[in-house]
């Protein structure tokens, strides 16, 4: 009997961990309780992008979009909409600014300006079974390949796509089939990077999870094209749903002769082993990842020879990242001109990002190359939450750039953002309002970085922390005034000199805040002021008197009793030299009358 | 698995997933308010379902909705169909539903005895 209601809920891992999980059983307990069993189906699906608002369902073919569901409201949501029609308004998604109910999946706004290609199946289908994805063409592209294209074919068709590489540098993707290919030698190997080290970034653990054999099959293609039989997929440990969901494709995949010996009955093999990273910054550069995926301690080497040439086990290997592998079946069922048809001359295609920080929609998001940066925070991002304003954003994670408010209208590819100091990196957005402090984040992203460092080489081992110690003098108020100078040849030294491109992008969110906020070290130097009153040692608390109620409620609240005052006898004071300043009076004055004043 | 055998899964598979694709050629809508509910509408939709798995149509997906108005014509199903004119049947058994896939959905013969409207 067919369906007529299919329930998607989102197993993302952040709707998973505000309980998804909890409320898809709930749903299938009230749709047993109603004897709907036979007639509605609840699917598991990959993230579906709009993660503050989870866990998040769709309701097809209504296409209903509800957020923030509970177990408690399975029962309303089963009776009213499932078995008499009526959508539960109170869960449908509102836009923040028109609090107008929107019903229609394809009429929000966070859906409608993007362009899903490489997630279109995540939130679709059910990655856990094979079926659901070879209905969505899944595995044709591989068997277009293998019956109708020559390995050559498939290199030239990728190369004339335009496609770059998705993990950070923008390498043209063809080219690097072709080296693979052309290198000599018999056994060569295909490795998918899914590190993903930058912190903010979940792109690809979403695209694993939501659709992993749309990766196996990218894969699959690519060790055609290059003449691999053997391939690993680096993934970091602390993505158990993502591995676990590999597992299971790679099994159905094997167990359908889709992967391993004589695929699709073409004579061609191919095999996948999943291995676990431990998580290191480092690993996700590929030569420290292939010495990890070869059990020695994941650390880069010089290039060249590049592993193109000399990979894994001294074998020409290809390594591209999770995002790259989903765009190929794409670009083989529709032709490289389609491809070409979305995004920039220069940087064809969508990118995925994720999109956090400052902003109303935080989630997974896809665009084409070319949007503006103010569309995807603005458009699709739904703006500066509390009416705050816009200060920059970072995007390429922590050996990115910062990008400030002129820059708004640049739009999203390699080199455009390379021109203004920042990357692509993998995919990581972060936006700042006016409560950021410049000083502040460059250094938090160093501290990051100068941790994750490997110790091999001395411009990064020693650079960097010295880097650190500057920012941190600056943030205590304690600045010098060459201190800026100092810096920015430390910052260029490092970008220079370091092996790898961990200490070669490391400096990138000191140097881009210096240039284009260079007036806010300043002010932490010469003023010992901190604007966004975010560096603590140059603020202090102060509480108006006029406001005051004598409430008593921060004098119970202040974690080192800097708070006197007697009940219903304002004004309280706070002690300076106890005062620690970690705001939380503040948060619990409930008449606003707490205030960051500049320390000075 | 051949090349064939993986288009036979993929045709077979497909048929799952036209509620979420959007591509159904037919969309059967059932009016399923408290007095649709109270008129029979469960059996009705459940016949619809039936008929349709039987005969292994594609592109055609039955739906709910909520109350019309028209009490007295309850249950009311509406077909609407890619480039025709809705037909909104009223008094629907789950004989009637059974004829509705036989002879409207089929054969593109509506039965006329249940219309009780017709939008352009
Ligand atoms: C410090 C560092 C970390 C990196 N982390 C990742 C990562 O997490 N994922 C990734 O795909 N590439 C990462 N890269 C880039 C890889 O070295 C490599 O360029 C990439 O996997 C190639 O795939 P692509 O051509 O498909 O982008 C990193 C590079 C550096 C220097």
């Amino acid at each position: 009997m067919p369906k007529r209601i299919d329930v998607l809920i989102c197993g993302g891992a952040a709707c998973l961990s505000s309980h998804s999980d909890e409320v898809r059983a709930a749903i299938v307990r009230e749709i047993e309780a109603h004897g709907l069993g036979k007639e509605v189906r609840v699917v598991e699906t990959g993230c579906m992008g709009p993660c503050e608002l989870g866990p998040v369902m769709v309701v097809y073919p209504d296409g209903a979009f509800y957020i923030r569901v509970s177990p408690q409201d399975a029962r309303e949501i089963v009776e009213e909409h499932f078995l008499k029609g009526r959508p539960v308004q109170r869960l449908l998604w509102e836009t923040p600014e028109a609090r107008r109910i929107i019903e229609e999946r394809k009429q929000v706004p966070f859906f409608a300006k993007q362009k899903k290609v490489v997630l279109a199946n995540c939130g679709l289908i059910d990655p856990e079974n094979i079926e659901e994805y070879i209905a969505a063409d899944g595995y044709t592209a591989l068997g277009k390949v293998l019956t109708e294209m020559s390995p050559q074919e498939v290199v030239e068709e990728i190369a004339a796509s335009g496609l770059r590489g998705r993990g950070g540098a923008g390498f043209p993707t063809g080219r690097k089939w072709k080296f693979v290919a052309d290198a000599p030698g018999s056994v060569k190997y295909v490795v998918c990077n899914g590190d993903e080290g930058d912190p903010g970034a979940f792109m690809d653990r979403s695209l694993l999870e939501g659709d992993p054999h749309a990766v196996i099959e990218g894969m699959t293609i690519a060790a055609y094209a290059v003449g691999a039989s053997r391939g690993y997929i680096y993934v970091r440990a602390e993505y158990p749903l993502a591995i676990k969901r590999l597992k299971i494709a790679t099994t159905a995949a094997r167990g359908m002769g889709l992967l391993g010996e004589d695929i699709l009955e073409t004579g061609f093999s191919f095999d996948i082993e999943l291995r676990m990273g431990a998580g290191a910054f480092v690993c996700g550069e590929e030569t420290a990842l292939i010495a990890s995926i070869e059990g020695k301690r994941g650390q880069p080497r010089p290039r060249p020879p590049y592993p193109a040439v000399q990979g894994l086990f001294e074998r020409p290997t290809l390594i591209n990242n999770v995002e790259t592998f989903g765009n190929i079946r794409h670009i083989i069922l529709n032709g490289a001109d389609w491809f070409r048809s979305i995004g920039t001359e220069a940087s064809p295609g969508t990118k995925v990002f994720a999109l956090s920080g400052k902003v109303i929609n935080t989630g997974l998001v896809e665009v084409p190359m070319g949007t503006t940066l103010r569309e995807l925070i603005f458009g699709i991002g739904g703006g500066i939450p509390d009416g705050k304003e816009f200060k920059a954003v970072q995007t390429g994670g922590p050996s990115g750039g910062c990008i400030p408010a002129e820059h708004l209208d640049t739009p999203i590819d390699y080199e455009s953002l390379q021109a203004l100091g920042a990357i692509m990196g993998s995919g990581g957005v972060i936006v700042m309002d006016e409560d950021n402090c410049m000083v502040n984040l460059a250094r938090f992203f160093l501290e990051f970085t100068a941790s994750e460092s490997c110790g091999q080489c001395v411009p990064c081992r020693v650079g960097l922390p010295a880097m650190l110690e500057i920012l941190e003098r600056i943030s205590r108020g304690a600045g010098r005034p060459d201190d800026l100078d100092r810096l920015e040849q430390l910052a260029e030294t490092v970008q220079r000199a370091s092996l790898c491109g961990l200490g070669q992008t490391a400096p990138n969110p000191v140097l881009s805040t210096l240039r284009y906020f260079r007036e806010e070290y300043e002010e932490h130097i010469r003023e010992g002021r901190c604007r966004a009153k975010v560096c603590t040692a140059l603020v202090r608390y102060w509480i108006d008197p006029e406001a005051c109620r004598g409430c008593d409620q921060c004098r119970r609240a202040c974690p080192v009793e800097a708070i006197s005052g007697t009940p219903g006898k304002p004004p309280y004071v706070i002690d300076e030299g106890m005062c620690v300043r970690c705001g939380t009076c503040r948060e619990v004055c409930p008449f606003s009358a707490i205030e960051i004043l500049d320390r000075r | 698995m051949k090349l064939e055998d993986l288009r036979k899964i993929r045709e077979r598979a497909a048929k799952e997933l036209t509620l979420r694709t959007g591509k159904a050629r037919v969309k059967v809508i059932v009016g399923m308010g408290t007095s649709g509910i109270a008129a029979g509408a469960r059996d009705v939709l459940a016949a619809f379902l039936d008929e349709i798995g039987k005969r292994d149509l594609s592109e055609v997906i039955v739906t709910q909705s909520g109350e019309r108005g028209l009490a007295s014509a309850e249950p009311v199903v509406e077909v609407h169909e890619e480039g025709k004119p809705t037909v909104v049947y009223g008094n629907v058994t789950p004989e009637a539903a059974r004829r509705i896939v036989a002879e409207h959905i089929v054969n593109g013969n509506p039965v006329a005895e249940y219309v009780i409207e017709v939008r352009e």
